[in-house]
């Protein structure tokens, strides 16, 4: 039966960037219904396998299932299943943020009535109704944020993928998103799938903990288990016991060049 | 099919709220027009080739479609960059209608461009030779249009980064502009100059373009309007293929 297969199975995942290992044959579940996180410090690969599990990029090897469907050969199917907020903006700043949730429910086949109704009640519980008719060019940082998490939860995804959703949000607004996610977890069944280097916010949400480091994850268990584990008090304590402490590099990207020239082309 | 819509109607939108691209781009043409128009026009009657501004005008319209429509494919590094593509290459919609959707905008806002600068070329003493004719290079603007939105896209799906902006408007969009007979006659050109812009569609848009408006073409129009539907059919089916190849 559909609902007995895991929402995502992973096994021996690998992926490579040239020499570079961002994946290192990870394997792992998510049973329907769940909230499932990935917990590590930047550049662990959390990103990557969000990625992968989400038809952007091709594993350099590995089985993967994301409700019942390979990314790699069934993309399509795969896509149905799930949704996603990326970590970076991913909205199109030359639209009003009506139009951005409206065009997102095109995409996803909502039918219109609904999709209005669901776009009202997002925007309000996201406090941008009023600004609804407003470009996204004129929203702050925070606020793009919110429309771009409201907006991946239009179409009631199965499976929501949330690569650090918190990132830059207020406490409030925190709080209320989490409320609606987990209202839908609880209500729909809908299966969380997020990332995360907050460890409040992964104890706080979370069925599920994987500690993820070097492409590897080190644990994986609930947050009880990992403490256990860890012989920790808090799961502070065991993430920095079990991942050491020093800070991790991170190369600045293709992406942020491309961001500092599209300023000085002054283009948007 | 919404998806195709929206992608289009995004397209439209974005252009019509951007007057300054829109009067931009059109500056241009208009110098072209009135430089080379006024300034050669002497000269090209002096040398037995008739009217210079019935010669000049379709290849100035078709430069601007040229132009607008590349620039349109090329945008996909744009939505790149500020990441909209992302949110279109995660939906449950097959990619080749998303490029389907990209180009028909493209192509729709650059024949736009043709068409305003037909309506200008009008104003400075242009007539087109029947109103038939004008009605039927409404076919060769939106291919030319299609054809070099869809080439943008190709050409943009194997990009990552600004830096190869400038590489290719002088390598490909300036050559193709200069080799396709747009200002000059291709009878009296060099073998070389020939065979290479016999060898470019543009040449045959363009060509279709002053076989409609301007009632002399060099091919039949018939050839042109098969080079430049060819063209514009397999460039689509190339970008269409490199799009879905895309990832992020």
């Amino acid at each position: 039966m559909a609902t007995e297969s895991p929402a995502i199975s992973v096994e021996n995942l690998v992926k490579k960037f040239g020499n570079f290992t961002a994946v290192d044959n990870i394997s792992f579940t998510v049973p329907r219904g769940k909230k499932f996180v990935f917990l590590g410090p930047n550049g662990a690969g959390k990103t990557t396998t969000i990625k992968i599990l989400t038809t952007l990029l091709h594993p350099t090897s590995g089985n993967i299932k994301v409700d019942l469907y390979d990314p790699v050969t069934e993309q399509q199917l795969a896509r149905k299943s799930f949704g996603i907020v990326f970590q970076d903006p991913s909205l199109d700043d030359d639209l009003t943020a009506y139009e951005n949730m409206d065009f997102h429910g095109a995409f996803y086949d909502v039918p219109k009535k609904l999709r209005k109704e669901r776009i009202e009640y997002l925007l309000n519980l996201v406090d941008l109704w009023e600004r609804k008719d407003d470009f996204v060019k004129t929203f702050s940082g925070g606020m793009k944020r919110r429309l771009e998490v409201a907006r991946g939860l239009i179409h009631h995804p199965k499976i929501l993928f949330l690569d650090e959703p918190i990132l830059g949000l207020d406490p409030q607004t925190r709080n209320h998103l989490w409320d609606y996610v987990r209202e839908l977890n609880q209500k729909e069944g809908m299966t969380v799938f997020f990332t995360t280097h907050y460890m409040e916010e992964a104890d706080k949400n979370s069925d599920i903990i994987a500690i993820i480091d070097h492409g590897k994850i080190i644990v994986e268990g609930t947050s009880q288990e990992i403490k256990e584990k860890a012989k920790a008090e808090t799961l502070e304590e065991a993430f920095l016991k079990l991942t050491g402490h020093s800070i991790r590099k991170e190369a600045g990207t293709a992406q942020d060049q491309l961001r500092a020239m599209a300023k000085l082309w002054g283009r948007r | 099919m919404e998806a195709v819509y929206v992608m289009w109607l995004r397209q439209l939108k974005k252009t019509w709220r951007s007057k300054a691209r829109i009067i931009g781009s059109l500056g241009q043409p208009l110098l072209f027009l009135l430089a080379l128009g006024f300034g050669l026009g002497a000269v090209f009657e002096k040398a037995g080739q008739g009217n210079y501004v019935n010669f000049l005008v379709p290849g100035i319209i078709a430069m601007s479609i040229l132009f607008t429509a590349m620039f349109a494919g090329i945008e996909i590094i744009w939505d790149r960059q500020f990441g909209f593509l992302k949110e279109t290459l995660v939906a449950p919609i097959p990619r080749w209608k998303i490029m389907l959707g990209r180009t028909l905008g493209g192509a729709t806002t650059s024949s736009i461009q043709g068409i305003i600068v037909l309506l200008i070329a009008l104003l400075i003493g242009f007539r087109p030779v029947s109103l038939l004719g004008a009605l039927l290079s409404m076919a060769f603007i939106f291919l030319i249009a299609f054809m070099f939105t869809a080439f943008g896209t190709a050409i943009a799906s194997r990009m990552t980064d600004m830096q190869a902006f400038p590489l290719v408007m002088n390598f490909i969009i300036m050559p193709i502009f200069f080799l396709s007979g747009s200002l000059f006659p291709l009878t009296e050109a060099p073998a070389g100059i020939k065979a290479v812009s016999m060898a470019n569609p543009l040449t045959y848009g363009i060509d279709g373009l002053r076989g409609t408006l301007s009632g002399a073409s060099h091919f039949p129009i018939l050839l042109d309007f098969s080079v430049i539907i060819s063209g514009a059919i397999l460039l689509g089916l190339l970008g269409s293929y490199l799009f879905s190849k895309i990832e992020v």
